[in-house]
């Protein structure tokens, strides 16, 4: 059954969309911002995830230990989350108590107050969770693969940001940075669950539109140069595990090419959501003991960025053996078309994880409001239709254009002392 | 709140029946989506295991899936994956667990592939040298890990001389000396139906789920199997215990600091629940989070948990900290141990956690899974079909004193177990 969603335009600017959904008294509300580690140029990477963390501070209507309190007190569950192109807040409700996730959102996107004490505290707690990241290796390869890839554009560093720059931003560069990309014409929310379209879209109205619009901030572009040739390198650390990356350009949610790399993907890593053990990387790299693990990953995102297969060294084979496995399967890709049966397979495992995902009243406001940040709410109802469209020819296109040596990067973490 | 009451499940929509066999099946419907969820367990876990042999149990749950009389493992993952199915088989002390989802034309698929998984695993030796390469390699990575570290060192001070005190996933010496000889007399006897609880939500009406079920379980027999051995008894520490695992390069510290606490159907457990919420769940982390995190900024993480399950629970907080912040923290959690065991908690704080545990439940049952899971819990630890309706009154029964008489019962700040890994 097919809810429908209600999509509107505040005065100010605000997107708003509904959908109602009564199988559970529950209602989600995201509350999504166009900035992220994207926006972010160097000096002063790490602010807009930095950012997300002060909005949990408090403000003067609702300060934090009774924000805090409130929220829990009913029930709720609710967090916060940064990303390369978006930054996102929360709250999943008892229905009759959504209220109140409403106002603190209309207040806290003006009147968070930044105190000078709270960033201080703050400073330390994200250098912990910087920290409690560095500990782990594939932490540190991934970080160095995305370096390497991304000279100029800001996809170049990690959302949690440097720790030069985490050390060195001040509080007014933070509240500035607030200010400048906390306006509701840079904002969308997202509500899903129990509740009638009409009343709450009033509700909406009432707390949302006296905020007055700001000067829509402008993007950074600044579009990576063409790569001219394959970049390899190695960095060393602790413990006796190798671990690979390869990093591919892969292109934005809203190309054409997206949807029949999705199938590539899924026939290639393994379908997200899924378990992966009959993709065609698992049976040649993980059956035949070049790898002990292997996955594939692209993210849907505003500007091109990077598909990654990431692997861990099966301990009996050379580094460069295990690559040789990898591109030998890709090519296979290359020079012949998939089956047909095959790519039916691909679209009905996404049809499962789609189902899966619409059990669930707080994922489903999750993807309204997610996919307005990369594309619109439109690229995820029409996703399966769109995969449905893929032939084999086309998954051979991408995998040739897409997938050549010369404009990859790969990475790989060795054990300290340890020969490649 | 009539409506938030009905969504809950209870005796008159969960469906128990007890095959022949004597496994137990729990059912509810969900038609909003044409989905199922499965979830189970059967008495299978690392407790039947010998020091010599750890990480059997857990090899054996993970070759389950690897080769069966009559499937290959590529040929199992292929008709799962082909559907977009799952099914996934793991173990911990106690039990074998099993859970999977699928599209509800595909769920007798899934216990298909379930049966055979349980009851005609092969354990090839080529599928079973793999394996073992990747329990390796979990090892060596465990090793590195600064929070399984601190962990794995905590439970073997904590529960000195128990099951509990062993990690499940082995050691290096133990994972290689495992045969397949081995792993097949385990098999022959801890599994069987006896002791098996299986639980499905979604878009079946229960009756056929159960039918379903009786049809392609049903009719397992398992002369060898054997009940699980009893726990001994526990003992806490005698004075404050401090144990320093190093791994050099590492930016930041773990720890973990703690004690016994209840099982799951202890008493104490409700009090002690809501007491650890205070302490370290409630809002940002409760009250360890307030001093270790908000007002001193030490770390990005840092609260309690309580570990309550069918033995003795443990009781711990757990922190990941800059290495030179390690004493500090440390002494942070124990001055908030001292000032709750000496003033238990206020009015509001007991109201606020109160508040929370009721008004939370309808969210941890939003999806198919998360009802499965309850369900099966219900039936693991003999809560009753009416639990969630008895729920809200058994929560706000729990007073200030019942609070306080728990934690001066579990906590005792002069003798904690304190387990650090870091540089």
């Amino acid at each position: 059954m097919e809810n429908r969603v209600t999509q509107v335009t505040l005065k100010n600017g605000m997107k708003v969309l509904l959908k109602e959904i009564h199988t559970a008294p529950i209602i989600s509300s995201w509350l999504w911002y166009r900035v992220g580690a994207r926006d972010e140029v160097t000096g002063k990477t790490g602010i807009s995830h930095w950012t997300e963390h002060m909005l949990f501070k408090g403000t003067k209507k609702f300060p934090a230990k009774i924000l805090d309190k409130a929220i829990s007190r009913d029930g709720g569950r609710w967090n916060a989350a940064t990303s390369r192109d978006a930054t996102h807040y929360y709250e999943t409700m008892p229905a009759d108590k959504i209220d109140l996730a409403l106002r603190l959102e209309a207040d806290r996107m003006q009147n968070s107050a930044f105190g000078v004490k709270e960033v201080a505290s703050e400073r330390t707690v994200i250098i912990s969770e910087r920290e409690g990241n560095e500990n782990e290796p594939l932490f540190q390869l991934t970080e160095a693969v995305q370096q390497t890839a991304f000279r100029v554009h800001p996809y170049h560093h990690e959302v949690i940001g440097d720790k030069a720059d985490l050390q060195l931003i001040t509080r007014d560069e933070l509240y500035e940075h607030y200010r400048r990309y906390y306006v509701p014409n840079n904002a969308a929310l997202s509500l899903a669950g129990d509740f009638e379209t009409k009343p709450m879209l009033k509700r909406i109205r009432e707390l949302f539109e006296p905020i007055p619009k700001g000067a829509t901030p402008k993007r950074i572009l600044r579009p990576e140069p063409e790569q001219r040739g394959e970049v390899r390198f190695s960095i060393e650390g602790s413990g006796e595990t190798t671990f690979i990356q390869a990093a591919y350009r892969f292109p934005n949610a809203t190309h054409p090419d997206f949807f029949p790399l999705q199938v590539f993907d899924g026939l290639l890593g393994g379908m997200s959501g899924l378990s992966t053990k009959t993709s065609r990387l698992y049976r040649a790299l993980v059956d035949k003991e070049y790898a002990i693990e292997v996955s594939g990953w692209a993210e849907p995102t505003i500007d091109p960025y990077l598909y990654r297969i990431t692997l861990i060294k099966h301990p009996k084979r050379a580094v460069d053996e295990v690559i040789a496995a990898m591109d030998a399967e890709i090519k296979k890709m290359q020079d012949t078309p998939v089956a047909e049966d095959e790519i039916r397979r691909a679209i009905k495992q996404a049809r499962a994880v789609f189902v899966y995902g619409n059990e669930n009243i707080t994922s489903q406001a999750f993807w309204m409001g997610y996919a307005e940040m990369f594309a619109s709410y439109a690229w995820y109802t029409t996703y399966l239709d769109n995969l449905a469209k893929i032939t084999p020819q086309d998954v051979q296109r991408v995998a040739q254009q897409y997938f050549e040596p010369a404009s990859r990067v790969i990475g790989v973490y060795l054990p300290k002392g340890s020969e490649a | 709140m009539e409506k938030l009451k009905q969504s809950l499940p209870g005796p008159e929509d969960i469906f128990r029946a007890t095959l022949s066999n004597g496994i137990v099946v729990l059912a509810r419907a969900n038609f909003n989506s044409p989905s199922i969820s499965m979830g189970g367990y059967l008495p299978a876990g690392s407790i039947f295991e010998s020091d010599e042999k750890l990480g059997l149990a857990d090899f054996v749950s993970s070759s389950l899936m690897r080769g069966t009389q009559t499937r290959t493992f590529d040929a199992i993952y292929n008709e799962l994956e082909s559907v977009g199915a799952s099914l996934g088989i793991d173990s911990n002390v106690h039990n074998v667990n099993f859970g999977g989802r699928a599209l509800v034309e595909d769920f007798p698929l899934l216990l298909t592939l379930l049966s055979e998984s349980l009851r005609t695993p092969t354990f090839p030796k080529k599928e079973i040298e793999t394996l073992r390469m990747h329990m390796l390699t979990g090892l060596a990575l465990r090793e590195q890990d600064t929070a399984d570290m601190a962990a794995l060192a905590f439970d073997r001070m904590l529960f000195k001389g128990h099951p509990y005190s062993r990690p499940g996933d082995g050691f290096v010496e133990t994972i290689m000396s495992i045969t397949r000889k081995d792993m097949k007399e385990f098999h022959h006897r801890c599994f069987g139906p006896k002791g098996m609880v299986i639980s499905v939500v979604g878009a079946i009406e229960p009756q056929k789920a159960a039918d379903a079920i009786e049809h392609i379980l049903g009719g397992w027999q398992s002369a060898g199997q054997t009940l699980p051995p009893l726990l001994p008894k526990t003992k806490p520490v005698r004075k404050t215990v401090r144990h320093h695992h190093s791994l050099p390069g590492k930016s930041q510290s773990d720890l973990v600091i703690g004690m016994l606490g209840p099982s799951r159907k202890d008493p104490e457990y409700f009090p002690a629940s809501l007491g650890n919420s205070i302490l370290g769940q409630f809002g940002m982390m409760g009250r360890i989070g307030d001093v270790v995190r908000e007002k001193s900024g030490l770390a990005y993480y840092a609260s309690s948990n309580l570990s309550a399950g069918t033995g003795p629970g443990s009781w711990e907080v757990s922190a990941g900290v800059n290495p030179r912040n390690l004493d500090r923290a440390i002494d942070l959690i124990e001055k908030e141990l001292r000032r709750f065991v000496k003033n238990g908690v206020t009015k509001d704080e007991l109201a606020d956690s109160q508040a929370n545990y009721v008004g939370r439940l309808p969210l941890s049952l939003e999806s198919n899974s998360g009802v499965a899971g309850a369900i099966l819990n219900m039936e693991r630890y003999h809560l009753g079909l009416d639990y969630y309706q008895r729920y809200e009154s058994m929560v706000y029964a729990v007073t200030r004193a019942d609070v306080l008489e728990a934690a001066r019962k579990y906590i005792d700040p002069e003798r904690l177990v304190i387990s650090t890994a870091g540089p």
